[in-house]
């Protein structure tokens, strides 16, 4: 959107508004409505400005400062110039944490959306009898509250739950155990709460894409006797690739920020194998008088955050 | 269309096990909790006894009517405030364009990829100095704060979307900007602003970390931060933990499937025009 100012004729009462204001509106010279309505629209958005500013950027930038302090929260902070950031690359369980949320990235981001591709193909075409039900369906997970999803799940994993149970009846009787009390595999399985809880996102934001594309598109592939999976390679794909990258970039800051179900689920045992950052960040600052780690190790996790978004962005435009 | 019915079948078995997939987890805290309290339960298990007394011993041994009301006083307090706020400041942006407007357009959408993380650790401390934490003004505020950058962008990009002559018209009918907005601009976004105060009410519902950081009072924490301690108390008490995620659970599914539509509007239009 071009900024136009509304045209009409120059007055003493617009220059007395921009007073008040920048003065950065010196070479232009829009009218009396459109100048005076410019400066009064800052009593619209001065209210959401405030409250964001005040508590999200402010505390942000104190998260920043802090990162470069030695604070129990309670005696006077002193400077530690750059010692909390260097303790994070020396510090096993400060960088194990952050490889294991990168580790997160493909249970949370790569495989939901293989599988909301899957749902998509499965889902669109013609109008057919209970679409509308398992589209409610997948979508279901994404809603909760993921503490309740983390209890629900833990009670799946358990040594007498429901999956060590299909187990059995499969007669995989062998491999049977306490899925998140296992070393090696409670990151995994952990991992694939989270593929259940964004597939259906996934799916959602393909569906949404899928219903844009022109539908001559695939009655020609099918009159050139393209088949169902054809039509989705050569048609459905590359009409969802800017949904591919939204989904991709959500799932990605939910896998690399994930709190909830981790705190509920494993608290990061057994012995750290599922510890992330932001637990971390919080045990650290609220539970240790760390603060100073604490914070490093939250801007930290936004460079990350940011680079993994911005390589994204890239590459799919790149890709294009 | 010979080979259709073939591949149809395909279709609805792979959804179905999808589906079967995605509710089996609920199934089976539905059964979990309707078992006699205190039952050792393994698996998918029919309950010999039905039994709901669960449900009522979670609500009371988790204190949730307090849970409840701190949850129900936050989510009606922040949805009408963040909507009311992010509206304004979208009319402003996008149909005053006021001094600034792309920059602070710019500033909002960089705000959407802010982890909370970075905000809660100085924030906490922050409002501490000021005796706001263990408050719901803290977290209301709180919460208005970072749903902002989603609102602003949501409504700005719905009110990009108005045709100018509709406001255009009001003006020359000596409409001040205040009344082009609530007698123009609002009646015809109804669903933006449903759709909006849906999503509001659901991560509201759902914020953990925000409220964990600065409620400490048990007795005025919301739902799903007073589940993740309950937790803690009756880890083996599956019955009853089972009860008490489905009383958690509840009143968002509710909302869902009420609100279905807005809901998938929200979620996926709000993603794509970023």
């Amino acid at each position: 959107m071009a900024e136009v100012p509304a045209t009409s004729t120059s007055s003493s009462r617009a220059g007395s508004a921009r007073d008040g204001g920048s003065a950065s509106s010196r070479t232009r010279r829009p009218g009396l409505g459109g100048r005076a309505r410019r400066a009064r629209g800052w009593l619209y958005v001065l209210p959401a400005v405030a409250v964001y500013a005040v508590f999200a950027i402010w505390p942000a930038l104190s998260t920043l400062r802090l990162s470069f302090l030695t604070w129990d929260g309670v005696l006077p902070a002193t400077s530690a110039g750059m010692d909390n950031y260097t303790r994070i690359f020396r510090d096993p369980a400060l960088y194990e944490a952050i490889l294991n949320s990168l580790v997160l990235i493909v249970f949370f981001s790569f495989i939901p959306v293989l599988i909301g591709l899957l749902m998509t193909a499965l889902l669109i075409g013609r109008v057919r009898t209970g679409m509308t039900f398992f589209r409610v369906v997948f979508f279901l997970p994404q809603v909760l509250p993921l503490v309740a999803v983390g209890i629900t799940w833990r009670w799946l994993y358990s040594d007498r739950g429901v999956l060590n149970q299909l187990l059995e009846l499969v007669g995989l009787d062998g491999i049977t155990r306490a899925w998140l009390g296992d070393y090696h595999l409670a990151l995994i399985a952990l991992g694939l709460i989270g593929t259940w809880c964004m597939s259906g996102l996934c799916m959602m934001l393909f569906l949404s894409g899928a219903q844009k594309i022109d539908t001559a598109l695939y009655e020609a592939a099918t009159l050139d006797g393209a088949g169902a999976v054809q039509q989705f390679r050569h048609v459905t794909l590359p009409g969802v690739r800017k949904e591919i990258t939204i989904a991709g970039v959500i799932t990605t800051i939910a896998a690399l920020a994930s709190f909830d179900l981790v705190f509920v689920t494993t608290n990061g045992g057994p012995a750290g194998q599922t510890n992330v950052p932001a637990l971390l960040v919080y045990r650290l600052a609220f539970n240790e008088g760390n603060i100073g780690s604490a914070s490093a190790l939250a801007v930290v996790l936004t460079v990350i955050v940011i680079a993994i978004v911005s390589a994204i962005r890239f590459f799919a435009r790149e890709g294009k | 269309m010979r080979t259709r019915t073939g591949g149809t079948a395909v279709r609805y078995t792979l959804l179905v096990a999808l589906a079967v997939t995605v509710l089996l987890p609920f199934v089976s805290i539905m059964l979990a909790a309707l078992h006699l309290p205190g039952a050792q339960i393994s698996g998918l298990s029919i309950p010999s006894e039905w039994s709901w007394r669960n449900f009522s011993l979670a609500w009371e041994q988790g204190n949730f009517s307090n849970l409840m009301r701190s949850s129900v006083i936050i989510a009606f307090c922040v949805v009408p405030l963040a909507v009311v706020l992010a509206t304004l400041a979208a009319y402003g942006l996008a149909i005053l364009k006021v001094w600034g407007n792309r920059a602070l357009s710019v500033g909002f959408v960089l705000g959407l990829t802010i982890p909370v993380e970075l905000v809660v650790v100085a924030l906490y401390f922050n409002l501490r100095e000021v005796g706001l934490t263990n408050s719901y003004l803290g977290i209301i505020l709180a919460e208005a704060a970072l749903f902002m950058p989603f609102g602003v962008y949501w409504m700005q990009s719905h009110f990009s979307s108005v045709p100018e002559e509709l406001v255009e018209a009001a003006r020359i009918d000596g409409a001040r900007d205040l009344a082009v907005l609530v007698k123009v601009l609002v009646p015809i976004s109804w669903p933006a602003i449903t759709t909006l105060s849906v999503l509001y009410f659901m991560w509201s519902w759902n914020q953990f970390l925000l409220v964990l950081v600065m409620m400490q009072d048990p007795d005025r924490r919301t739902a799903p931060a007073g589940l993740g301690l309950f937790v803690g108390q009756y880890s083996t008490d599956i019955p009853l933990l089972a009860a008490a995620s489905l009383i958690v659970i509840a009143p968002i599914v509710l909302v869902y499937l009420l609100f279905q539509r807005s809901f998938v509007n929200g979620i996926t239009q709000g993603a794509i025009k970023g």
